[in-house]
């Protein structure tokens, strides 16, 4: 909350001389749990928001785009801030920084694609900040972390007034900008599967720059090999490519049963860059976005490919 | 004052060292005052309203509102800027720029400003003004602004420069011509004639700090203006000519500067900022935001460019052409005339001609960005040269020191040369190991060569010698590269004492006679050259002083390393008198000790570099990375080696962020897109590979010490340096900068295409 600070001090300040100045208020809040969080949300009667790591929520407060009349920072709620290893995987609290997932070695030895994607988000101050919650609720079609979640099938945890649900990840985003979460409902924790032997997952950008930077196009390839070393089950997804995420059902279809060989990635390829619906836009052009989504589709699955133990 | 600033090669103990600069620590410490950084009892806020038309009529202006909400104590339109600039266009230019008076010209031209209690009262103010604009059609390419049928951008403007007064407005402002010989005959006798078109999209200087200043004006006229500025007696003129105050009342300090670049060479804010002071009766800061920034202040040229060249077997250049039409937002400006000049200077030409054209356009007012206009004519010609050299089948390096200019060429643009670096630097590089590394697969080696003219002008100095033997050195040229060490290294040399001893600061306007802002890479050449006047000057009377001391004749005094020697047999006697054993008897003397000196500083050498660059492309995807980078160049002489090695890697830097991926890019609606460092995409520190340098001393002859500006030359070889490895890498040809990954996919796209 610096920035808010900062802009608080700044009015007391050059208030002292003039009283004659009556803005409207804004509230922060630092509620103790999600029922509270959840409970001050749906009560709310003008634009709330929710402060994680406040990476997006500041920079467009700063911005002038919005000027929330509440703000819920949910970093105070019990377990938010941790990562848990349970029986049947990992859950991620909503609260819990990128940088804190590069820290975790069994998280990392288990799902590296989401932890490298989580791990590109900004740069190295705001992955100290940032989560993938705020990153999936950012609901930006080239937001890093979100392909490689949908790859690993991950599934969201949400808590609103009626209690909890939890969903696949990929039906959070439902536009640029927009959710499918209903007022008062936040996403409590991101669980992702305990790992079968053999398996692996990846995740790259393209990006003109080498960091600091928002993909052009993204892709996350999810694998398990069978005990022959072919791909047993895949999930491919996309990201920048289309409003929301992809997830290319016919490029897995296309990866199962194979060994990676040269013909299967040019086919993956090929269904990937027809898979997109990506725009002409100031980050690049449809026909570079397509063709790229099929270029990082292979190398990506390459990689999943070699960490699942692959030859 | 009988200076004598002929070269003298003299030897140097305190120049050429690498002492750590005296701003260091504040800097890194977070100490340093910045533009944003100065406060004021009772300062209020301003904030500037912007037009989000590229082109529109402002037919009403109705600020009631905003002047009714409370906390608001100024709110000024055009109407509190009255036009006070007495036919000189080119400020009226200025003037309308920073308040849009009929027209609004393009996205982001302010329109309206308000001074608040606080910055949220302003933005709330800003969105109760009503402006009512009638939308008109709008042209921001190059080009398209050339054809007929484009919207007008001005119809008081006629094109300058043509055998026939025009009969109707343009948007070509000027055109001119330079050159020498035949062309048609030059091109007649070559064997070989290589003629191609480019384009470069439109870049911004980048610099971290945003423009801003606090200004406060008092009921009596006496005003004062904190600023970050590249020229504080600069911005003292202009704001002084367009608010209606005495120069000598307006007092204007500049801060520790975050990057200028020759974007801070220009009033904006300022001019505002004063206005509502004025009004308000209070002092009001200014601090543009990144994105006012992008849209308002005064990025570089978009250009389209033809090159013609031909050569004869042997590799003898018979002839060479350029067409430069260059972008000036939208009032007329000398951007294409400058590239038309510095196209060719690079080579010993026979018959050489090039035309530029000013284009008016809906952009932001174009404004210098370090050698301006240079590294767009450098882009086109350099790669023309490459291409030419491989049809011939020569060496491209050779081929550059076949025909490159030496002392007594005479330059396409007109001057005869003097003593020059272009051949040296060429034979630098042919020699460097860089040029013999291997190469892998998908990597591609490139260099190019760049000009600049330099500049010197006027300058104004004060040396003052402390009772403790310490010198404080004035000077009214803004630090931007590191000069304040640069200029205490030259004070210690002439004076003889050690570096410590000598603290240099930027004196206020009103402390100093006035200077030339630090554009034109003069700051070290010209203030180091009335430092030598000043520290002379204070010589002078420490030999007088001495003398007294003595009571022997001054003429009998000569000053030797830090001290002052009795001559001749007659004093054999005495002992050596040192500076601080002069200053401590001062009082008894004659009162303080000073230097000071006003000139104009002529004839500041022309600077050349040859660059040397390696990329490697993926082919897959068109990315870029640039491996390898070595710079070579000439300093005349490197007052401080590191910090003129810190202009080569900062101007090479800018120019590998503008071959790659710098550019604006404006909507159908003629909105900028991308006014943010995320979409405007400046190189990050791992996008860059260690920027290897190699400076050369090739002394001006007309600096005491053989000094050259050393500041923007190194911005002029990369674009083309890069373009020409990319195409040594890939063998595609780019003709269009920047050289983003989507075109270079496409372009690999057509070419395997066939």
């Amino acid at each position: 909350m610096q920035e808010a600070d900062g802009h608080y001090k700044e009015s007391l300040y050059n208030g002292r001389s003039d009283h004659d100045h009556q803005g409207e208020t804004m509230r922060y809040i630092r509620p103790q749990s999600i029922e509270e969080a959840a409970g001050l949300l749906a009560s709310a009667a003008g634009p709330a928001a929710i402060l994680a790591g406040g990476s997006d929520l500041l920079v467009r407060m700063k911005g002038g785009f919005i000027e929330p009349e509440l703000i819920v920072d949910i970093k105070a709620i019990a377990g938010l801030s941790e990562i848990k290893e349970t029986a049947d995987g990992f859950s991620i609290g909503a609260a819990v920084p990128c940088a804190v997932l590069g820290e975790n070695a069994a998280l990392k030895k288990a799902w590296p694609g989401v932890v490298e994607a989580a791990k590109l988000i900004g740069s190295k101050q705001v992955q100290g900040r940032c989560t993938i919650v705020g990153n999936l609720c950012n609901a930006s079609p080239a937001a890093d972390s979100v392909p490689a979640l949908v790859a690993a099938g991950a599934k969201a945890v949400v808590a609103g007034p009626n209690g909890r649900r939890t969903i696949p990840v990929e039906a959070v985003p439902t536009g640029p900008g927009r959710t499918s979460l209903a007022k008062g409902e936040i996403i409590e924790a991101i669980l992702l599967d305990k790992r079968a032997p053999n398996a692996g997952d990846a995740y790259q950008r393209f990006i003109p720059r080498t960091e600091m930077d928002i993909a052009v196009v993204s892709a996350g390839v999810n694998l398990t090999l069978g005990e022959a070393g072919a791909i047993k089950s895949a999930r491919v997804a996309l990201g920048a490519a289309a409003p929301t995420v992809l997830l290319v059902e016919e490029a897995a279809e296309v990866l199962v049963g194979s060994k990676l060989d040269e013909a299967t990635l040019e086919r993956l390829a090929k269904i990937c860059a027809g898979a997109c619906r990506p725009i002409d836009d100031k980050r690049g052009t449809i026909e570079f976005r397509r063709k790229v989504a099929g270029v990082l589709a292979k190398r990506v699955a390459t990689t999943a490919y070699e960490r699942a133990g692959g030859k | 004052m009988n200076f004598d600033p002929r070269y003298s090669g003299r030897s140097f103990s305190s120049v050429g060292t690498r002492p750590l600069r005296p701003d260091g620590v504040d800097k890194v410490t977070g100490r340093a005052r910045y533009g944003a950084d100065f406060n004021m009892a009772g300062q209020l806020v301003g904030r500037v309203l912007r037009s989000p038309h590229a082109h529109a009529i402002i037919k009403k202006i109705d600020t009631s509102k905003a002047e009714k909400l409370a906390g608001v104590k100024a709110v000024i339109t055009a109407k509190d800027l009255p036009d006070l600039t007495d036919g000189d266009a080119g400020m009226f230019d200025t003037l309308d720029n920073c308040m849009a008076r009929k027209k609004a010209l393009y996205d982001g031209h302010a329109v309206a400003a308000v001074a608040a209690i606080d910055a949220r009262t302003a933005r709330q103010a800003l969105k109760l003004i009503e402006v009512d604009y009638e939308v008109l059609p709008h042209v921001t390419d190059v080009d398209e602004a050339m054809q007929h049928h484009a919207p007008l951008i001005n119809d008081a403007i006629f094109t300058e420069g043509l055998e026939e007064k025009p009969v109707k407005p343009s948007n070509v402002s000027k055109r001119t011509q330079y050159g020498h010989g035949d062309v048609h005959q030059g091109f007649a006798q070559a064997d070989f004639v290589v003629e191609r078109s480019f384009k470069t999209e439109q870049t911004h200087q980048g610099y971290i700090e945003p423009h801003a200043c606090v200004a406060s004006v008092n009921p009596d006229g006496t005003a004062d203006l904190w600023v970050c500025t590249q020229g504080h007696f600069v911005y003292r003129q202009h704001c002084a000519q367009l608010l209606g105050l005495e120069v000598s009342k307006l007092r204007v300090t500049s801060s520790e500067i975050g990057g200028g670049f020759g974007g801070k060479t220009h009033v904006w804010a300022e001019p505002v900022a004063l206005a509502l002071s004025r009004k308000a009766g209070r002092p009001v800061k200014l601090v543009m935001t990144r994105d006012e920034v992008f849209r308002a202040s005064g990025p570089t040229s978009a250009t389209s460019i033809d090159v013609k060249i031909g050569a004869r077997k042997d590799g003898t250049i018979t002839a060479a052409e350029a067409t430069l039409r260059y972008t000036c937002g939208p009032y007329a400006g000398m951007w294409a005339e400058i590239g038309a000049m510095t196209a060719f200077a690079c080579y010993k030409l026979e018959n050489v001609k090039t035309v530029g054209y000013e284009v008016l356009v809906n952009r932001p007012k174009t404004a210098a960005y370090r050698a301006p206009s240079a590294p767009m004519a450098a882009f086109a010609v350099e790669s023309a040269v490459d291409e030419l050299a491989k049809e011939i089948g020569i060496d491209p390096v050779e081929f550059r020191i076949k025909n490159a200019a030496q002392e007594g060429t005479r330059a396409s643009y007109g001057p005869v040369y003097g003593p020059i670096g272009i051949g040296p630097t060429l034979e630098a590089v042919k020699e460097h190991p860089h040029m013999r590394a291997p190469l892998a697969q998908n990597q591609g080696r490139g260099m190019a060569c760049g000009f600049w003219f330099n500049f010197g002008g006027q300058t104004c100095t004060d040396l003052n010698i402390g009772m403790d033997g310490t010198v404080s050195l004035a000077v009214g040229t803004v630090d931007v590269g590191g000069s304040r060490a640069s200029l205490s290294l030259v004070a210690a040399e002439e004076l003889g004492i050690d570096y410590s001893q000598v603290k240099a600061i930027v004196a206020d306007t009103s402390s100093l006679g006035y200077n030339d802002m630090t554009d034109g890479s003069r700051g070290t050449f010209s203030s180091s050259m009335a430092t030598i006047s000043a520290a002379r000057n204070a010589i002078k009377v420490l030999r007088e002083r001495a003398a007294q001391m003595w009571d022997i004749s001054v003429d009998d005094v000569a000053w030797e390393k830090g001290h002052a020697v009795a001559k001749g047999e007659k004093h054999g006697n005495l002992g050596k008198l040192s500076l601080k054993e002069i200053a401590a008897q001062s009082g008894k003397t004659g009162g303080p000790i000073a230097g000071h000196s006003e000139l104009v500083a002529d004839g500041a050498g022309v600077s050349f570099a040859t660059h040397i660059c390696d990329v490697e492309v993926d082919p897959e995807t068109g990315s870029t990375r640039v491996i390898r980078y070595t710079v070579v160049q000439d300093a005349g002489k490197a007052v401080h080696p590191t910090y003129v090695e810190g202009q080569y890697q900062g101007g090479a830097a800018q120019g590998i962020g503008w071959a790659l991926n710098e550019e604006y890019i404006y909507g159908k609606d003629g909105r900028l897109q991308n006014p943010g460092f995320l979409d405007y995409r400046i190189p990050v520190c791992s996008d860059l590979p260690m920027i290897d340098t190699q400076i050369l001393e090739i002394p001006n002859p007309n600096h005491p010490y053989g000094v050259r500006g050393v500041g923007e030359t190194s911005i002029v070889p990369p674009l083309a340096a890069i373009a020409n490895a990319v195409s040594n890498a890939v063998g595609v040809r780019m003709s269009h900068i920047p050289m983003s990954p989507p075109r270079i996919l496409a372009a690999l796209e057509a070419e395997r295409e066939g």
